[in-house]
């Protein structure tokens, strides 16, 4: 399949800005939720009720394998979206794959953290200041979960379908998430790791 | 095993403790058997399910949104009128009700106002009259518009069944902690509450967005933003509140079920919560709350003072501004519910400031309605009725608004009576004002029959007597230092206010009584009144070009706009009732029961937490995530209507208005004497 080959109707590509416009709006929304989780979050660090401080429990190795795995997948997505407007099927699907594994990287990074602060009597209930610290960075790792399944679904979508107009569209608006969602964790970075281990 | 299958769900969780609760849940059972007694006896099981639960068409999503509101307001107002009733008996002993019931009965008839009848009400009304207001065939996302009216029905009958199934929330309709807290309320009370609100609630985000791509992307050629019909700005204004203010109630209510279903310490009392953070959060939405509730209500005055005082809308640009400003203003007061939180005098003084500012564009709007009909030829129907009831009464609350605005007057009323009594004197008159307005302005477009005029007239006599006798003692209550939710008391000067407000509390019961009876009447004598021509009040913008009720595509070939009050414009121009040439194929979105599924699983999701049954709820996670990528894998969501069947509907239509008997009110000589022209913009 080729680019020529996705012509699209006026009323066709009217529908499909119609939806990339709902999806902003709807990131805009999403945006909001973690402004507040981020306010949150500045409200309650220094809650720690006598348990263990930022400083105590963050590890700067894994924070910065899980940045650079997130931002290398954001990179490959955008590989993917290269290929995509190439019209290239087989690497639309290769690149994908990669970002799920790197994706995959790096819930598998968090899931670790997190266990390892449970095991340790710093879980989620023990202080306001871990609250907020597992509700915020939990939630964005939420997204990125439902961003995966979103991932082999559009493989499975590539696979069957191939790159018609309706798949490619879907696959812009998951790379729009995608991308989202490493700003969101270039927030938290700067938020929540560098000043809780400065 | 048990414990694993059912969570903390037990056969004690059924209200046989007391007679009072018992009888609750037995209407709330009778009532859902004979509705479904109702559908089988009429055999309407078919039509019910698959031209309505699985309908995508805007027109029968608003109508639906329309029945949730109208069932929720009776059950909210059953709650109020035993709080009413137990109020007027209680002094010096105990009442009928005892305080858990008490608490539960103010608390759910809060909720239930504000989220399940204001809230459905609102967007049924949007959903039925935006689209065709703004020349479009739907709203942009049909099918997203369907999950949201089920997950909207979805928390409805969360709060419905917690009369059935355990209790509801004893902790108001703001479920502010410590005491919505675990440690000092377990029990599912207020687990029913916060789930009813979060499902709900992401439909209205959902709404919001839909409805904002449609006033941008969906308009009609020829429709720019400077002819768009007043009710349709402030639908704008509020879809983008709805937008950006919700997240701040799914945070607030997501932590707080953290706190109590996972033991996580964002609000409690020890191990570093932070109370106040909640009571920011729910307010930071809050606030813009009663701005998403009341713009639209703005809407539809402005749309009836218009038509029925036959004269252009005064001042189009000043109201569009004001809404604007409104939109904007309404995220910087949010503080002024909780003044005596402690907050510097600093603090206090500029969110006062800013509350005494917010009621400025609101005073802008008075003025221009007031112009509008000023040398107008009033048609006293119905709509209008509510309008000018809501003129005089709204002006009175926002008097009382603005000394409640001032820190240290704030300070002495707190928590009193002064304080219900000035929100229901905006929330009455404001918003259930203009959506009974709007009911009656739109019901013919949505039925195709008139509702009946004096019973119309009756319902509002018997509301507006009723909501001062009902409120304005409750102004006095406060002064006299009664607090708020209070279940019995020992001061004998109270009581006489509380016997008037449970008699004003009653003929607000008549008033509805009347809005049923105007239903029933009208339903019977339909054939008498009506609505050939789809547009019955000689009205000024589209929504009156389609038929009454709209063909499933509305417009089967989309208007030119030419100037705002675009069909009072066409009217002029005597281009109005044209004959298309030709018409072509329209393709429509099809039915389907996705939007229902992910509805019932959400239901059944908030369900499964409440009771902690962990299985249940991860299995309807699993069934939403299934239903969203079946729909998402579907490219074949349209059928196409061929131009012969559009033309054999247009035909019909030609036909009827061509039989249709003159409309009473374009008699009228001043009709075609007021061209509508542009503002200056």
């Amino acid at each position: 399949m080729t680019a020529t080959a996705m012509t699209v109707s006026p009323q066709d590509a009217a529908k499909y800005e119609e939806k990339e416009f709902g999806f902003w709006l709807y990131l805009m929304s999403d945006a909001v939720i973690f402004a507040c989780l981020f306010a949150t979050y500045l409200v309650m660090v220094g809650n720690t009720a006598g348990g263990p401080t930022g400083k105590e429990l963050f590890s700067l190795e894994r924070a910065a394998g899980e940045t650079a795995l997130l931002l290398f997948s954001s990179t490959t997505f955008g590989f993917a979206a290269v290929a995509l407007s190439a019209g290239e099927r087989s690497r639309v699907l290769l690149w994908l794959a990669v970002t799920f594994v790197l994706g995959a990287g790096f819930i598998f990074l968090e899931f670790g953290e997190f266990a390892g602060m449970i095991a340790q009597g710093a879980g989620p209930d023990r202080s306001g200041f871990l609250s907020a610290f597992f509700t915020l960075v939990g939630t964005h790792g939420l997204h990125v979960s439902i961003g995966l399944l979103w991932i082999l679904v559009m493989i499975g979508q590539v696979v069957v379908k191939g790159l018609t107009v309706p798949v490619a569209s879907r696959l812009m608006r998951l790379g729009l998430f995608w991308h989202f969602l490493d700003i969101i964790w270039v927030v938290i970075f700067s938020v929540v790791y560098l000043p809780g281990l400065l | 095993m048990e414990q694993e299958l059912f969570g903390r769900l037990t056969i004690d969780s059924l209200p046989f403790y007391s007679a009072i609760a018992a009888s609750g849940a037995a209407v709330t059972v009778l009532g859902a058997l004979s509705v479904m007694a109702v559908i089988t006896y009429f055999g309407a099981w078919r039509l019910v399910l698959f031209d309505w639960v699985s309908s995508i068409d805007h027109k029968k999503i608003g109508i639906m949104y329309v029945m949730v509101a109208l069932v929720m307001l009776m059950r909210g107002f059953i709650d109020a009128a035993m709080m009413r009733s137990q109020q007027a008996i209680a002094y010096n002993n105990e009442g009928y009700l005892p305080p858990d019931h008490f608490d539960q009965i103010f608390s759910s008839h809060g909720t239930i106002m504000i989220f399940f009848m204001a809230m459905p009400f609102l967007s049924g009304l949007i959903n039925l009259i935006m689209p065709q207001q703004i020349g479009s065939r739907d709203v942009a996302f049909p099918f997203m518009n369907s999950i949201s009216l089920w997950l909207t029905t979805a928390g409805a009958g969360l709060v419905l069944v917690s009369l059935v199934i355990g209790k509801f929330s004893t902790a108001g309709w703001t479920g502010y902690p410590p005491y919505s807290g675990s440690q000092f309320t377990p029990g599912v009370g207020v687990d029913y509450w916060l789930w009813a609100v979060l499902v709900s609630g992401v439909g209205s985000t959902m709404s919001g967005i839909n409805f904002l791509v449609t006033i941008i992307k969906c308009r009609a050629p020829g429709m720019t933003m400077f002819r768009l019909p007043l009710f349709t700005w402030t639908v704008f204004v509020t879809s983008i509140l709805m937008i950006f203010a919700f997240p701040a109630l799914t945070v607030a209510c997501g932590a707080l079920m953290l706190d109590r279903t996972f033991g996580f310490h964002f609000f409690t009392n020890e191990a570093g919560g932070n109370m106040m953070n909640y009571i920011n959060l729910f307010w930071l939405w809050g606030h813009p709350e009663v701005y998403i509730l009341i713009l639209p209500a703005f809407g539809v005055f402005s749309e009836v003072v218009a038509t029925f005082s036959q004269k252009r809308l005064f001042g189009y640009i000043s109201l569009v501004l004001a809404t604007m400003a409104i939109g904007i203003l309404s995220f910087t007061v949010w503080l002024h519910h909780f003044f005596t939180m402690g907050s510097s005098a600093r603090v206090n003084s500029f969110f006062g400031t800013m509350t005494t500012i917010i009621a400025v564009p609101t005073g802008v709007k008075v003025f221009d309605w007031l112009l509008t009909m000023y040398r107008g030829r009033i048609i006293f129907k119905p709509p209008m009725l509510y309008t000018l009831g809501f003129l005089v009464t709204f002006v009175i609350g926002g008097l009382s608004g603005v000394l409640l605005a001032l820190p240290p007057i704030d300070y002495l009323m707190h928590n009193t009576t002064f304080l219900i009594a000035h929100f229901h004197n905006m929330i009455i008159p404001g918003v259930l004002f203009g959506y009974l307005a709007g009911y009656m302005f739109w019901f013919p477009k949505a039925f195709g029959f008139k509702l009946n005029e004096w019973w119309g007239a009756a319902s509002f006599w018997c509301w507006i007597i009723g909501f001062y006798l009902a409120f304005m003692p409750l102004y006095v209550l406060g002064l006299l230092g009664m607090p708020r939710r209070m279940e019995h008391y020992e001061i004998a000067a109270w009581q006489p206010h509380l016997i008037i407000a449970a008699i004003g509390a009653f003929i607000i019961f008549l008033g509805i009584v009347c809005l049923g009876v105007q239903l029933a009447v009208s339903i019977r004598d339909r054939k008498q009144a009506l609505d050939l021509t789809g547009d019955p009040w000689n009205g000024r913008t589209l929504e009156w070009a389609t038929s009454s009720p709209a063909a499933p595509y509305n417009f089967a070939v989309l208007p030119q706009v030419q100037s705002i009050d675009a069909w009072w414009d066409m009217k002029a121009r005597g281009v109005a009732y044209e004959r298309p040439k030709q018409y072509e194929d329209i393709a429509i979105p099809k039915n389907t029961f996705i939007g229902a599924v992910i509805g019932g699983a959400g239901f059944v999701l908030g369900f499964a937490m409440v009771w902690w049954i962990w299985w249940l709820a991860i299995l309807s996670l699993a069934v939403i995530f299934a239903a969203i990528v079946i729909r998402a894998s579907d490219d074949d969501t349209d059928y196409v209507m061929p131009a012969s069947e559009v033309k054999k509907i247009e035909d019909a239509r030609f036909a009827q208005l061509a039989k249709a008997p003159k409309n009473e009110m374009a008699d009228d000589p001043g009709f075609a004497g007021d061209p509508a022209p542009e503002p200056a913009t």
